[in-house]
């Protein structure tokens, strides 16, 4: 039986399509690890052994009566927990959604499941995908595998280090603001934003809803493509969701191992500036020096609004928030309180409770910028904004195929190093945020390990439904460079 | 100072549920009614992750109002979210329209005592209904969220009402025309439609609006009525008092034939609109346009131009028939079958309309006197087979037994008896056997009416009255008629 | 653009239905100004003519059409009730309000 430690969705579920190994065995060792090594890391909001065995079972069952059992057959996956499950309590790793059991299941995971993929259970997150890391959980942090003192980013920590840490072959994220790149590059895994409406937001908790963007984490490039060719996809239930017909992902993110010749890669100025760790500048031109050598043209690129992106963020993201966290008011779901006496008293004193210091924040800033005399100054002056800042990649793509940047400006940082300062915070998503905005994807990759052995993060972004140069480019990097096998200690007792 | 030196404003806001299958923005039924809480999904309910999906009925119903009202049809509109906390509302948003509604200006037309009114519209947009709270006794409150999601259209009008009459006019056009097309049954008992008014007092002449009140919860054509008149009464005394009227809302209590002011802890809402992230800029294009325009029905006020000139009803019965769709179609199958106009309009008015419970029932298919029918007796008085009495005594009866007037003439021998020798005979017998009265009806004229009595009994009540009458004005000489 | 004082902090929550205590106003007051001061910064840019950016996809609305699914039962819908009487979901007793649609009663 092969060694989960560090093994690779694709490997594992060919193995259990050839009928080498059965779904059952690998998941049983994931929980067995799962057992030994998330109590000190804190992957896990929920581990659910039983439903993940009987899927498993299912899956050697359909194997064994030559059924096909899927291309994801037995792949043991993670679920951020802002993902709805039927039957599976689902709390945004928030207090307010404590006891929350969705009667319906998230597209995404609905096609997980049916492309064979097993859930091992819930995976920790900053409360409603708020933060940077993951120290805005109701449920107490996720720690870095790589260093137990650092924080694993956000907001889906919980995702990036249960994949470096091989408690699941791979999970589902949700990025905003660079709530998959972020942590991925922090914890040393690969994370992919796709295109906006590339996968469906629906049974997918929202926090912004025009910025939401599901997608995977995996240990390979291919295994996020393999991922990601199975959330993806039109989806009925979401106005927004893309009739395109889904890419191939996995083959070009193989096909990168061919070179990249003829790919004219942009680097923007405007992404290596004051601010940046010397490690991460270092490491991310020695990747993009990389990339040159696989045949890649490199080419400066300017996106002259990125200084305005985090702002234009904030006014989005929060305005977003706090309409869509006012249904969380004790009445149909969630948290109540015990005394309330009107039903004024029941919303604010339910919600007073329930919420977490960071989604309060992001409630009262965007009930501020929506408010009638204030909504062209910010909220409207924001939407401008992001159009200009949108209208830059595109100016941008007219010379080159993908634009290549760090993902995070600093490696983890310690825990409570940033979190008494939520602007520190905030500006922890400086090369993510703009992608959002865009809608546009974009893949972080393990390009390198600082001194004191923290993994830093090389950021591809493509245009709009440009998945597959994604893929490639990033496929290129991993094939000439072994930075992905790098693999945090086991932390055993 | 009186009410009469006051100039009434009005403004009113209706709600129309559309009769589409399943809610504005997900798939459970739309259907009014059921248990509570059976008619709900994931979405309609609010609950986390859930995404709405356009329902493509509702837009096209919203669509279709807007033509029929004269409105400019944006061809690309937008949904907002509306921000308030209320039990019945799951989201704690509404999903409405705000800066960019589906159409835009219009009026709706409609008659008040015989003259044309036009009240313009400022805007119809779509939006989800709320669920519904039920007050309990024991300090609690139930909710039902079976109506959250029910397509809504919401009918803005300018303030260009003046009385709590032409108001409630105004709102039973609005019914009309929703019924006209289709698209909803309005059925205000049942809430699903719904109107406020919004209500001020200025000093005739004045050109300054004076201070409104918003008026909710009339839920027939008489509460609008009512409501609004004691509300113009109400501030009416507050202004002759030399006092301000209050903004506020005021709740209609027919009971007690009162408004009540809703007292609220936030004296000024502040909706925070923004456009719904969730649903992208809804287009309707003009081919669509063209399609729906070319597919509207006859509309009430065409049909009332109709009516009152090529059909030539009076203004007052061709207000009555197209009040309601169900009515004017009725009407018009009678005329298609062959009655002639004003007493198919007769007989329809005094007695169909006076026995069917509901004339929105006179399409069905099980009418005791569908269209055909009442045709076939309206001639038979015309012919003068039949008398108008007797004619009303055979239509009571086709309408308890079912059967056609041809039955009914015909088995009970009732046909009338329009033969003008087998009458004159009779004529002559009656005249000669009272030849006092003879004598007396050259100074009495009006005693043809003690010769034509004696002729119908001797009839059997079948004998036609206007062929009696003229046999015996021919024979009782020139003086008596 | 306008600064931010503890007493319009509690205006909002009370807008957004917060209880917040006081010693949580004051830190908000402070973080909220922090943000706001930051967020100035997209005063520099010129956006006149820009249109706003309210989606992130090029699509028109699509449209399903008019078919009813399955509801959820009566007790999945209340499954989920923190309080419950019956088939309705329960709250504390309302008071109708001004600017919220009518009400049985």
């Amino acid at each position: 039986m092969i060694d989960v430690r560090g093994a690779s969705a694709v490997a594992l579920a060919d193995g259990v399509r050839a009928g080498k190994w059965r779904a059952r065995d690998v998941v049983d060792r994931y929980l067995d690890r799962i057992a030994r090594l998330d109590p000190a890391l804190g992957c896990y909001l929920l581990v659910d052994a039983a439903g993940a065995r009987r899927q498993a079972d299912a899956v050697d069952a359909a194997q064994k009566a030559g059924r096909d059992p899927g291309p994801l057959a037995g792949v043991p996956l993670g679920i951020k927990d802002i993902f709805c499950t039927r039957g599976v309590e689902t709390t945004c790793a928030s207090k307010i959604l404590r006891g929350f059991v969705p009667p319906y299941e998230s597209t995404a995971t609905t096609r997980l499941g049916a492309a064979g993929a097993v859930s091992l259970g819930k995976l920790n997150m900053d409360e409603f995908a708020m933060g940077s890391s993951t120290e805005n959980s109701s449920a107490g942090p996720t720690r870095n595998p790589w260093s137990p003192a650092h924080v694993p980013g956000g907001s889906s920590g919980g995702s990036a280090a249960a994949v470096a840490a091989s408690l699941c072959a791979g999970a589902t994220g949700t990025d905003t603001g660079g709530s998959i790149r972020q942590p991925a590059a922090l914890c040393g895994v690969v994370g992919m934003k796709p295109t906006y409406g590339r996968v469906s937001r629906y049974g997918v908790i929202a926090f912004a809803s025009s910025l939401d963007h599901p997608g995977p984490f995996g240990r390979t490039v291919e295994d996020a493509a393999a991922l990601l060719e199975v959330m993806a996809g039109p989806d009925p239930l979401d106005a927004t969701s893309i009739p395109q017909p889904v890419g191939a992902y996995r083959q070009a993110a193989r096909a990168g191992a061919a070179g990249l010749a003829g790919v004219r890669l942009g680097v923007p100025t405007e992404y290596f500036q004051a601010g940046m760790d010397p490690e991460v500048e270092t490491s991310v031109r020695a990747a993009i020096d990389e990339l040159a050598r696989a045949g890649a043209k490199i080419v400066p690129v300017s996106l002259p609004h990125t200084k305005y992106a985090i702002a234009t963020y904030y006014l989005i993201c929060t305005a977003e928030a706090s309409s869509n966290l006012a249904r969380f008011d004790g009445v149909r779901y969630g948290h109540r309180t015990a005394q309330a006496r009107s039903l004024d008293e029941l919303y604010a004193k339910t919600r007073g409770e329930g919420f977490g210091a960071e989604p309060k924040r992001r409630i009262m800033l965007g009930a501020y910028v929506l408010r009638a005399g204030y909504y062209e100054a910010y909220y409207g002056k924001a939407l401008r904004a992001r159009r200009k800042i949108a209208d830059d990649f595109s100016a941008a793509f007219a010379g080159c195929d993908a634009i290549v940047t760090p993902t995070s400006p600093v490696p983890a940082f310690k825990f409570g190093e940033r979190s008494a300062d939520p602007l520190q915070m905030y500006l922890a998503d400086v090369y993510t945020v703009a992608p959002d905005l865009a809608g546009i994807p974009a893949l972080s990759q393990p390009c390198g390990l600082t001194r004191a052995g923290l993994p830093i993060g090389l950021q591809t972004i493509g245009p709009a439904l440009g998945e597959e140069i994604c893929f490639r480019v990033a496929g290129a990097f991993e094939a000439r460079t072994d930075w992905h096998q790098q693999l945090p200690p086991d932390a055993a007792p | 100072m009186s009410v009469n030196d006051y100039e009434v404003v009005i403004g009113l806001e209706v709600h129309v549920q559309l009769a589409t299958r399943s809610k504005i923005f997900s798939w459970s039924s739309a259907a009014f009614g059921g248990d509570p809480n059976s008619h709900t999904d994931p979405v309609c309910l609010g609950l986390p992750g859930t995404l709405p999906v356009l329902n493509r009925a509702a837009v096209d119903s919203a669509v279709r109002l807007g033509l029929a009202a004269g409105c400019t049809i944006r061809t690309r509109c937008r949904f907002a979210r509306k921000h308030f906390f209320y039990a019945d509302l799951p989201k704690g948003f509404q999903i409405s329209q705000f800066d960019e509604p589906i159409c835009d200006g219009g009026a709706i037309k409609f008659r008040l005592h015989g003259e044309l009114r036009s009240v313009a519209l400022t805007r119809i947009h779509l939006e989800e209904d709320t669920g519904k709270n039920i007050h309990a006794a024991a300090g609690v409150s139930f909710v039902d969220y079976n109506r959250a999601g029910v397509p809504l259209c919401e009918i803005v009008s300018e303030p260009d009402i003046r009385s709590a009459e032409e108001a409630a006019e105004y709102v039973r056009a609005v019914r009309a025309l929703v019924r006209y097309l289709g698209i909803g049954d309005g059925n205000m008992e049942e809430g699903s439609l719904r109107c406020d008014a919004n209500v001020s007092l200025r000093i005739r002449g004045a050109a300054a609006y004076g201070t409104k009140a918003e008026i909710k919860n009339m839920n027939s054509f008489k509460n609008v009525r009512d409501a609004i008149e004691h509300e113009i009464k109400r501030q009416a005394t507050i202004l002759d008092r030399g006092e301000r009227v209050a903004q506020e809302t005021r709740l209609w209590d027919p009971a007690r034939g009162v408004t009540q002011s809703m007292r609220s802890k936030e004296s000024a809402h502040d909706y925070r609109y923004f456009p719904e992230p969730d649903l992208p800029p809804l287009v309707v294009t003009e081919a669509e346009l063209a399609a729906f325009r070319g597919s509207l029905p006859e509309l009430p006020e065409d049909r009332f131009a109709r009516y009152t000139g090529s059909v030539g009803l009076s203004p007052q019965d061709a207000g009555v028939l197209v009040a309601d769709h169900e009515i004017a179609s009725y009407f018009d199958a009678v005329v298609s079958a062959g009655a002639p106009p004003k007493r198919a309009a007769n007989w329809l008015i005094n007695e169909v309309l006076a026995r069917a419970a509901d004339p929105r029932r006179l399409g069905d298919a099980d009418l005791p006197v569908p269209p055909p029918a009442l045709a076939e007796l309206v001639k038979l008085v015309e012919d003068g087979t039949l008398s108008g009495k007797l004619a009303k005594d055979v239509f009571a009866r086709m309408w308890t037994e079912r059967r056609t007037a041809g039955e009914i003439v015909k088995a009970e021998g009732l046909a009338q008896v329009s033969d003008s020798s087998a009458l004159e005979a009779i004529c002559q017998r009656i005249v000669a056997a009272h030849p006092e009265e003879v004598a007396r009806v050259h100074n009495n004229p009006k005693l043809i009416g003690f010769f034509v009595g004696a002729v119908m009994k001797e009839t059997g009540g079948k004998g036609n009255p206007k062929a009696i009458n003229d046999i015996l004005r021919r024979l009782l000489g020139p003086a008596s008629s | 653009m306008a600064r931010i004082g503890p007493e319009e902090v509690r205006e909002l929550a009370t807008l957004a239905r917060l209880q917040l205590s006081e010693e949580e106003v004051a830190r908000m007051t402070g973080d909220l100004a922090a943000i706001l001061d930051y967020v100035d910064a997209l005063r520099a840019l010129d956006t006149t003519d820009v249109e706003p950016m309210t989606h992130a996809v090029p699509f028109d609305c699509p449209l399903r059409a008019d078919r009813v699914a399955p509801s959820l039962s009566v007790e999945e819908a209340l499954a989920n009730a923190p309080r419950r009487e019956g088939s309705f979901f329960e709250v504390p007793r309302i008071v109708p309000v001004a600017g919220a649609p009518e009400d049985e009663s």
